[in-house]
């Protein structure tokens, strides 16, 4: 079926000044996304999380974010006024961070901030709002309901908190969640159960779902298609399940220096940085 | 080299009481690297706290090269067990230049010749002299997680603490560090006792692991066995399945165990 893509980047630039020069921290990106999950994975530094921030127009000057365009249902993102912008950003496309600890209000309880956030786009009645919210803590498995929209953000664990964060930004159901290493700050059976909830709303609502990680061999288990960055560009782009079977030097050196399970290395391989890989690579063209 | 037997640490009292670690008994041999995982809040790093001295309160005997320690060490005890911090964004002081950081340890116990011991010790870990003069924010990650290592090891221990000491890295760093502490190991010939929650870290570091959940040991098993997937107590199998990547099927299965 062949669908208008959800969303289309086209030479996405992020720069941002410094004493020595503009330090171009996203270069040439371009990717379009339609209803599935795309991995974007790289190291620290690599550009991933300021790619996500720059669709949403998150980048405060003096950053400056240019491209020949960023298109998101016909509208090129980058062309609308800040008010316009609100009305995409939450209700739209909507992020969800790394940790819960510093995303959520601590002097809100957990209910009044999902529902605040619901009101916010949709202007429902506070019976509404609060019948809502209690669905959609049901909705990312939270046993009781009841008892955790009355909690702080203090009183619950890491991976309630980042169910809570997610049960927020889904509520206006909007069509597209960038989730900036969404589980990082979880344990790892914790992090699944999390990744179960995003994947089957990919699957049954026809979410778009952009994954910004580190850890590729999540990556490759739970997104459909990847992008490895590295310098602020995109050096290779796969399926997720071939991500074994990766060209470019630079994954193929990630992968490689990941200890695994069963294996007998008795050193792990380091990385060996070749300068060519930080080189420009041509603009895409249309 | 340790031996903790029937170890447990309470915080609180009360109805905010938390037994955090309740009965934990294991042992290292000489020369040996065992391996602690969990997830958040089993009690891991409050057993690595209780062996390293940082903690005061806690039941049970801990027994450290043939001599049981309590809370209160003496200079001799402090020197043989050193320990490397999860965060090395936290863990050096942000205006001391790494020389200070090195020799300071170093004087306090009383060794001499401090200069070139610090150069030998930042040659060791791989830095070398050229990093003395410089401070914590001139350094990357890696740099600084190096630069805790040379500090631990400056004071000679026969027994090295890892809190999770590569999870605040990336990947390609990671390699880089376990390498260096298992080249350590083996020209020092250092005892080894390693928190983590990747279970392919401590697969690849560890002779022996335990298992933790709720502040008791859950199994203990050979890297070996780690390695062929053999973990026998539900709770370590499932951590295994969860640490090997994103399976839908599985996680409906997942209990809380």
């Amino acid at each position: 079926m062949a669908e208008t893509p959800l969303l289309q980047v086209r030479n996405l630039d992020v720069t941002f000044p410094s004493h020595t020069g503009p330090i171009r921290a996203v270069r040439r990106v371009s990717f379009t996304l339609g209803r599935e999950r795309l991995g974007i994975v790289g190291e620290s530094g690599s550009g991933k999380s300021t790619t996500g921030r720059a669709i949403l127009r998150l980048i405060p000057p003096p950053g400056r974010v240019n491209a020949d365009h960023v298109l998101f249902g016909g509208q090129d993102l980058l062309g609308l006024s800040e008010r316009a912008m609100r009305e995409i950003r939450g209700q739209r496309i909507s992020m969800v961070m790394q940790d819960p600890k510093f995303s959520l209000n601590p002097v809100m309880t957990v209910g009044h901030q999902i529902e605040e956030a619901y009101r916010v786009h949709g202007g429902a009645s506070h019976r509404a709002a609060r019948q809502r919210t209690l669905d959609m803590l049901t909705a990312v498995r939270i046993r009781e309901p009841e008892k955790v929209y009355h909690l702080f953000p203090h009183q619950v664990s890491g991976g309630m908190g980042q169910r809570i964060m997610i049960a927020m930004m889904l509520i206006p159901e909007p069509d597209l969640l960038i989730a900036d290493e969404p589980t990082s700050a979880l344990d790892v059976t914790v992090q699944s159960q999390v990744l179960a909830i995003l994947d089957d709303l990919v699957r049954e609502r026809g979410l778009g779902l952009i994954f910004i990680s580190h850890d590729l061999n999540l990556v490759a288990s739970f997104c459909d298609r990847v992008l490895i960055m590295y310098a602020g560009q995109v050096v290779e782009e796969c399926r997720a399940a071939d991500l074994a079977q990766a060209q470019h030097p630079y994954t193929k050196g990630l992968l490689a220096s990941l200890p695994q399970i069963g294996d007998s290395r008795g050193e792990l391989p380091i990385l060996d940085r070749d300068p060519a890989w930080a080189e420009p690579i041509e603009a895409a063209r249309s | 080299m340790i031996r903790v037997s029937d170890l447990s640490v309470t915080f609180g009292h009360g109805r905010t009481r938390i037994e955090a670690v309740r009965g934990v008994d294991f042992h290292v041999e000489d020369g040996e690297t065992f391996g602690l995982v969990g997830e958040s809040g089993s009690g891991k790093s409050t057993v690595l706290n209780s062996i390293a001295g940082l903690l005061d309160r806690w039941a049970g005997a801990i027994i450290l090269d043939g001599v049981a320690v309590d809370a209160r060490r003496s200079k001799a005890q402090r020197k043989l067990v050193q320990m490397v911090f999860q965060d090395p964004y936290g863990s050096l002081h942000p205006r001391h230049t790494v020389d200070r950081v090195l020799s300071e340890p170093a004087e306090i116990h009383g060794f001499d010749d401090i200069e070139r011991r610090v150069v030998q010790t930042l040659t060791d870990v791989g830095l070398g002299p050229a990093f003395r003069f410089r401070f914590p924010h001139q350094l990357s990650g890696g740099q600084r997680q190096r630069v805790a290592i040379a500090r631990a090891l400056i004071l000679e221990p026969r027994i090295l603490l890892l809190d999770e000491p590569t999870s605040a890295l990336d990947v390609s760093v990671q390699a880089e560090i376990l390498n260096l502490l298992r080249r350590l190991r083996q020209e020092r010939g250092l005892t080894m006792l390693m928190v983590s929650h990747n279970l392919a870290v401590i697969a690849f570091m560890c002779d022996r692991l335990a298992v933790m959940q709720r502040g008791r040991i859950v199994e203990t098993m050979t890297a070996a066995q780690l390695n062929q997937a053999e973990p026998t107590h539900a709770y370590s199998r499932q951590l295994l399945h969860a640490s090997q990547g994103y399976d839908r099927a599985a996680v409906d299965m997942f209990e809380d165990l």
